[in-house]
């Protein structure tokens, strides 16, 4: 059976993509908006970056990791060090995205050195071992005194800016879509399903779940490395348990297994925390209140496992809308 | 096969009613929870083509042995194989790849996923996707139900409809031999003949059964052989129709 696909279900999301970087582009360019305005934007864009990335392990993969906040301390002082101290400084405008990508390899890194251990138990233990890494993290860094130890580290250079933001997003949404939608994503799935049943229908549920893991530290870890570059001064409480808790907030605001749902929690919630910046330190009071709301209200949050069909490979959409066309026909058994 | 397999202490001739290579086989098993003995000494044989039941009370060790039997605990002392290969150098994601799938107690389905979804994912392991769309519409025209559903989510069917799906997944992976750990559970008794006359049915289109249950009388009427389990030891073993005329056996188990 073949279902004809108009021309724009086929092209609308690349065309959005181009279109997005364009305004990104044009944007800082020719100062469209408020710089406050797009310091904003590019908060959203890297919570964003934070909240898909951990989504990919506490809402598809069903565990519970806490602190994410850690690998992201891991990327912002690695791609720091690297702009700072490693690249020469004539050249750090261009290696900016290696610089990145470095930061990334080291969360990456954190990420397999705790999850070796860790995912031999299951689900509780990995968010006491998660907490456990985090604050390990902020005392590690809090010691070395080479990156500024507890007093910070200044990192000289703005490279972040609103076209970067915006491609590593896309960056990060594209490569986790795809993760989902290929055999090892669906392993990742099963496993949040029943980690059994998963084994004995032939998952490899230790080393899906170690990919799994290590993707959403990398991404964690590149998103730490715009904050650092975007912010110029780091310092560890930067990356405490309380960082983690607005990542963990952001995921289950938009809804778990939805990067839709990330998508949207990680903007709204840092557009609206800077909207309440008026109410000073009360507005910190106001995120918990929010959850509590929205788990009383719509518990599986804004999007609630569900996805913007924007964000579903092409062939996974054709699949549904044969299945919708052939539901019109005959929806009988399948005879022999 | 250069593995020379001795005769098993209990398994005992067919009924003639199938002959076939030995395809799983047990020696003297052992498994323990700590210092607890689940089992204790297994040893039994599933031949290419029957319908093997294990029987017994609450605890006896049954579901303890279809577990070790998939890897998904290990064996402290014994020998299993399967197609004259040791089981027990293989972890429990590719004992799938060898050809037995596990139905597991309480079914396992994918609850958040599509009766589709979790069809397909059983597929997860399998190399070369050739004939899959060929199984799942066999595993639609064995259970018309799942075909009506095949878009709905998992768990939002029945108790029985989920069973079916759990032995559609089983059969999804392409194995030859399926372990069910109780399939009868919590089902209505019509919901249990309904499962148990497709058993029968998948068994005469070319897959073993290994059958854990405790509806014991079910068990013995559709299968060929049976092993009585009692504390983690085979203590009858013979034709599953003897069995249901063996005085121990009907007196333990079946209420008579």
């Amino acid at each position: 059976m073949q279902v004809q696909t108009s021309w724009i279900s086929r092209w609308a999301v690349p065309l959005l993509v181009v279109a997005g970087f364009a305004v990104a582009w044009a944007i800082p360019r020719y100062q469209l908006i408020n710089p406050y305005y797009e310091l904003i934007l590019m908060y959203v864009g890297i919570n964003i970056m934070l909240t898909v990335s951990l989504n990919l392990v506490n809402g598809y993969m069903g565990e519970f990791s806490v602190g994410h906040a850690g690998f992201m301390a891991v990327g912002a002082y690695v791609a720091s060090v690297l702009t700072m101290r490693v690249i020469p400084w004539d050249m750090a405008g261009y290696l900016y995205p290696l610089a990145l990508i470095g930061g990334g390899i080291g969360a990456g890194v954190v990420a397999l050195l705790v999850a070796i251990p860790s995912f031999r138990t299951r689900g509780d233990y990995l968010a006491l071992v998660t907490l456990a890494l985090n604050m390990i993290v902020k005392s590690v860094i809090e010691n070395i005194d080479a990156v500024g130890g507890p007093r910070g580290f200044l990192v000289m250079l703005r490279l972040t800016n609103l076209p970067w933001v915006y491609v590593w997003v896309i960056v990060t949404l594209w490569v986790i879509r795809n993760f989902i939608y290929s055999n090892a994503g669906r392993g990742v799935l099963a496993i949040r399903e029943d980690e059994v049943a998963a084994e004995l229908i032939g998952v490899r549920t230790r080393e899906v779940k170690l990919r799994a893991f290590i993707i959403s530290a990398f991404f964690a870890g590149v998103a730490g490395g715009l904050y650092a570059h975007l912010l110029q001064f780091i310092h560890p409480r930067n990356f405490d348990i309380l960082k983690s808790t607005e990542i963990l907030i952001m995921v289950y605001l938009g809804g778990i297994g939805s990067m839709m749902g990330s998508v949207l929690g990680a903007s709204i919630f840092t557009v609206l925390l800077e909207a309440l910046r008026f109410m000073g330190v009360w507005r910190m009071a106001l995120a918990p209140l929010l959850l509590v709301v929205l788990m009383i209200l719509r518990p599986t949050g804004i999007m609630g496992l569900k996805e913007w069909r924007g964000l579903i490979p092409l062939d996974e959409r054709l699949r549904l809308w044969r299945l919708r066309a052939r539901k019109g026909g005959s929806a009988s058994a399948a005879g022999n | 096969m250069s593995e020379t397999r001795p005769d098993p202490k209990h398994g005992l001739a067919l009924g003639g009613t199938v002959a076939g290579e030995p395809l799983l086989t047990l020696e003297d098993v052992h498994v323990s929870y700590g210092n607890i003995r689940a089992v204790r000494g297994i040893s039994m044989e599933v031949r290419q083509g029957e319908i093997v039941t294990l029987i017994g009370a609450n605890g006896a060790g049954k579901t303890t042995t279809l577990r070790a039997i998939s890897r998904l605990i290990p064996i402290a002392q014994g020998r299993m194989s399967y197609r004259g290969r040791d089981l027990t150098r293989y972890p429990a994601h590719q004992v799938v790849g060898l050809g037995i799938c596990h139905v597991p107690e309480g079914r396992g389905v994918f609850a958040n996923l599509t009766v589709r979804e979790n069809l397909m994912l059983a597929t997860y392991s399998r190399r070369g996707k050739g004939d899959i769309n060929q199984d799942l519409e066999r595993v639609y025209s064995t259970f018309p139900r799942l075909a009506e559903r095949r878009n709905q989510y998992a768990g939002t069917l029945s108790g029985g409809e989920q069973q079916m799906l759990a032995v559609g997944r089983a059969l999804m992976t392409g194995g030859d031999l399926m372990l069910l750990d109780e399939p009868s559970m919590g089902l209505a008794p019509i919901l249990v003949e309904e499962i148990f006359r497709i058993l029968v049915e998948i068994n005469r289109q070319g897959t073993t059964l290994l059958l854990v249950e405790q509806n014991a009388r079910m068990a013995l009427q559709i299968a060929h052989r049976a092993y009585v389990l009692e504390t983690g030891a085979i203590r009858v073993s013979g034709p599953a129709r003897e069995l249901l005329d063996d005085p121990r056996v009907r007196e333990a188990y079946l209420g008579a």
